[in-house]
């Protein structure tokens, strides 16, 4: 994939965060050398985030996965400054977050960043068309204009007849779609979403996983999305990243890590996931000259998009974007690949693993 | 007995002529500062003597009505005032209504921003905390002679003592009910850039409405209980008969003007409480709080 050339959104430079009285001295411990663990038990700072670096590149959902605990929660709040790192650089589109004064910060919140959030946060006291109307009417945005874009969202994410509603007169899925409404409302290039779905019911769940990405498809905003759900992370992620510890311990395409995962910790998680949701036609696929096949797929398709249409072909053809056949899969080579890399691992090949 | 370890008179006249000092030199200078509550007691106490008494008894019931939607409120109210008219306690009763109207005031202009004030810092509350508990529990007639002798006997020290003591209640549940808005609410408010203000009046106190309104239940309820104390130092009112009859020894205007105080304690609190239900209920919180 050509991300290098990509204008990047979100740059986070190792972003440390210790939580405790005097967090500065901590840093110079564990800067000497200390575990986070001795740190923690001599001094009572604990370590949220240590040395995070994270490129976000514009237009993508960038999605940075990891167990409670793991730092994740820490670290999108850095994005908007709801929490203060201890070191570290974070810019956005080339200004430095850290840097903006109160008011500069404020603005910041108003205009360039919206968030979603895991517990929804609407204000229970207001109708679902004044939540979703609030960002608008923080910045200033006159009631009539604001309650008419509002009315637009609401619509788009299929809330229409609910506007007078109150929040707690909602399902949570639909209470979360308020959330996501008045994120959208206002129009920012980056949307931070905080296991934004991880509230939901599964069914509910997906179906929000496929309304972010087709309006992610129309709306082409830069999300960074946290969640603990690696199959979430894998159906709706660009890239991934994998966080434990309060430090990365993989990033890249969904399917790299599914392919090639770093070390134990997300071994551990490729084993349970669903490989024909993370891997791509594009890397499996028969390449050379061959003969138009009467259906195709795109290069980016999934192998679980591919699987239904053996049933009535041999062949799939691969198209690249601009609708030219690249390539052709066979089921015998789809499941050949779900199998290689289910069965065993290139790259970390343990005896002590088995044995677990 | 426990031995004298020092000589407390020197420290006891300290204080006693440190407050004839203040009585003498600023005596008049107080009395022109709490000129303002004072005016505020006579004008609705005016209020409600020139009211016709059946237009009050129209409106409480009125109220009663717009907070419950049901007729056991409006119908208790009703009975409640026509028991005052028809034990010829009217007047006296508007003149405690007066004090206790002044007071709630008063307590929630000074209670409200103090509540504010706690619930941002630690360090406030734990500078007021201690007064608060102090306000409560100091048996009334330590600070009423103070009062009644910078002020003179009359209405202000009687206000004053009533605020002293039913102030407090509403101080606690105000910083209670702000530092209990859900953190999830708030940081999302945050997220979005508003500034501490439009935090405090936008989410905090609306969500923070149903306890703030328990608080001035509360102080109602305690004003009230302060009427017969007031009464001692110049109020009128159903204080006043009561003790009357406990001076004269007649049990029957005691125990009337008694009733008459439970009586309008009745009212008031089932009407401020049925308000804080409808807020509940419109808000969405669903924690009942006293």
């Amino acid at each position: 994939m050509s991300t290098t050339h990509v204008e990047s959104a979100i740059r986070i430079r190792d972003v440390t965060k210790i939580f405790g009285p005097a967090p500065l001295e901590a840093l110079t411990a564990l800067r000497g050398g200390m575990s986070k663990a001795e740190l923690q038990a001599q001094t009572g700072h604990v370590v949220g985030l240590d040395q995070v670096s994270l490129e976000v590149a514009k237009g993508q959902i960038h999605v940075v996965m990891g167990l409670s605990g793991s730092g994740k929660s820490t670290l999108i709040r850095h994005v908007n400054r709801l929490i203060e790192p201890t070191a570290g650089e974070i810019s956005v589109y080339g200004a430095n977050v850290l840097e903006m004064s109160l008011e500069q910060l404020r603005e910041y919140r108003r205009t360039r960043v919206a968030m979603v959030f895991q517990k929804f946060g609407l204000l229970p006291h207001r109708s679902v068309v004044d939540n979703v109307a609030y960002g608008l009417e923080v910045r200033g945005v006159r009631k009539l204009e604001r309650e008419a874009e509002a009315r637009k969202w609401i619509e788009i994410v299929g809330l229409a007849g609910y506007e007078n509603a109150r929040p707690r007169q909602l399902s949570g899925g639909q209470q979360q779609r308020v959330g996501l409404a008045r994120a959208l409302a206002l129009d920012t290039d980056i949307l931070l979403m905080d296991e934004a779905f991880s509230a939901l019911d599964p069914l509910i769940r997906s179906g929000m996983q496929d309304q972010l990405v087709s309006l992610q498809k129309t709306l082409n905003k830069t999300i960074l999305f946290i969640t603990h759900d690696f199959d979430e992370a894998l159906k709706i992620g660009d890239r991934v990243a994998v966080l434990k510890d309060g430090a990365v311990q993989q990033e890249g395409p969904p399917e790299e890590i599914v392919l090639n995962p770093a070390n134990e910790h997300i071994e551990e998680f490729v084993r349970d996931v669903n490989k024909a949701r993370a891997i791509r036609v594009r890397t499996i696929m028969e390449t050379g000259p061959s003969e138009p096949c009467s259906i195709a797929v795109p290069a980016d398709a999934r192998c679980e998009d591919v699987l239904p249409l053996f049933a009535e072909h041999q062949w799939v053809g691969v198209l690249d974007a601009s609708g030219a056949q690249i390539g052709r899969v066979t089921a015998r080579r789809v499941i050949g690949a779900l199998a290689r890399h289910g069965a065993r691992n290139p790259s970390v090949s343990t005896p002590a693993l088995e044995t677990v | 007995m426990f031995p004298e370890l020092i000589d407390t008179r020197p420290l006891r006249r300290g204080v006693d002529d440190a407050l004839g000092w203040v009585v003498t030199n600023w005596g008049s200078a107080f009395e022109a500062a709490a000129r303002p509550l004072l005016l505020l007691l006579n004008a609705i106490e005016a209020l409600l003597l020139a009211t016709p008494w059946w237009l009050i008894i129209i409106l409480l019931t009125g109220i009663a009505w717009f907070a419950t939607r049901r007729w056991t409120l409006p119908a208790t109210v009703l009975v409640s005032l026509l028991f005052l008219g028809v034990m010829e306690l009217w007047k006296d009763a508007m003149s405690t209504t007066a004090l206790m109207l002044a007071a709630t005031l008063t307590a929630i202009v000074v209670s409200v921003p103090v509540g504010v004030w706690m619930s941002r810092s630690t360090r406030v509350r734990g500078v007021f905390t201690p007064v608060l508990d102090l306000m409560q529990t100091l048996p009334s007639f330590v600070y009423l002679i103070p009062t009644v002798m910078i002020f003179g006997p009359g209405k202000i020290p009687a206000l004053i003592a009533t605020i002293i003591y039913a102030a407090p209640p509403l101080v606690r549940l105000t910083d209670l009910g702000l530092r209990s808005v859900d953190p999830a609410v708030m940081e999302a408010s945050r997220a979005f850039g508003t500034n501490p203000t439009q935090r405090l009046l936008g989410v905090q106190i609306p969500l923070a409405l149903p306890t703030i309104l328990a608080g001035i239940n509360q102080t109602t309820m305690m004003a009230l209980a302060m009427v017969v104390i007031a009464s001692m130092i110049g109020a009128g009112g159903l204080g006043y008969q009561v003790l009357q009859g406990i001076g004269r020894l007649e049990v029957s205007r005691g125990l009337f003007a008694g009733l008459g105080i439970v009586v309008l304690a009745i009212v008031f609190d089932r009407i401020t409480q049925a308000f804080g239900r409808q807020l509940q209920t419109r808000i969405g919180v669903s924690e009942v709080r006293a």
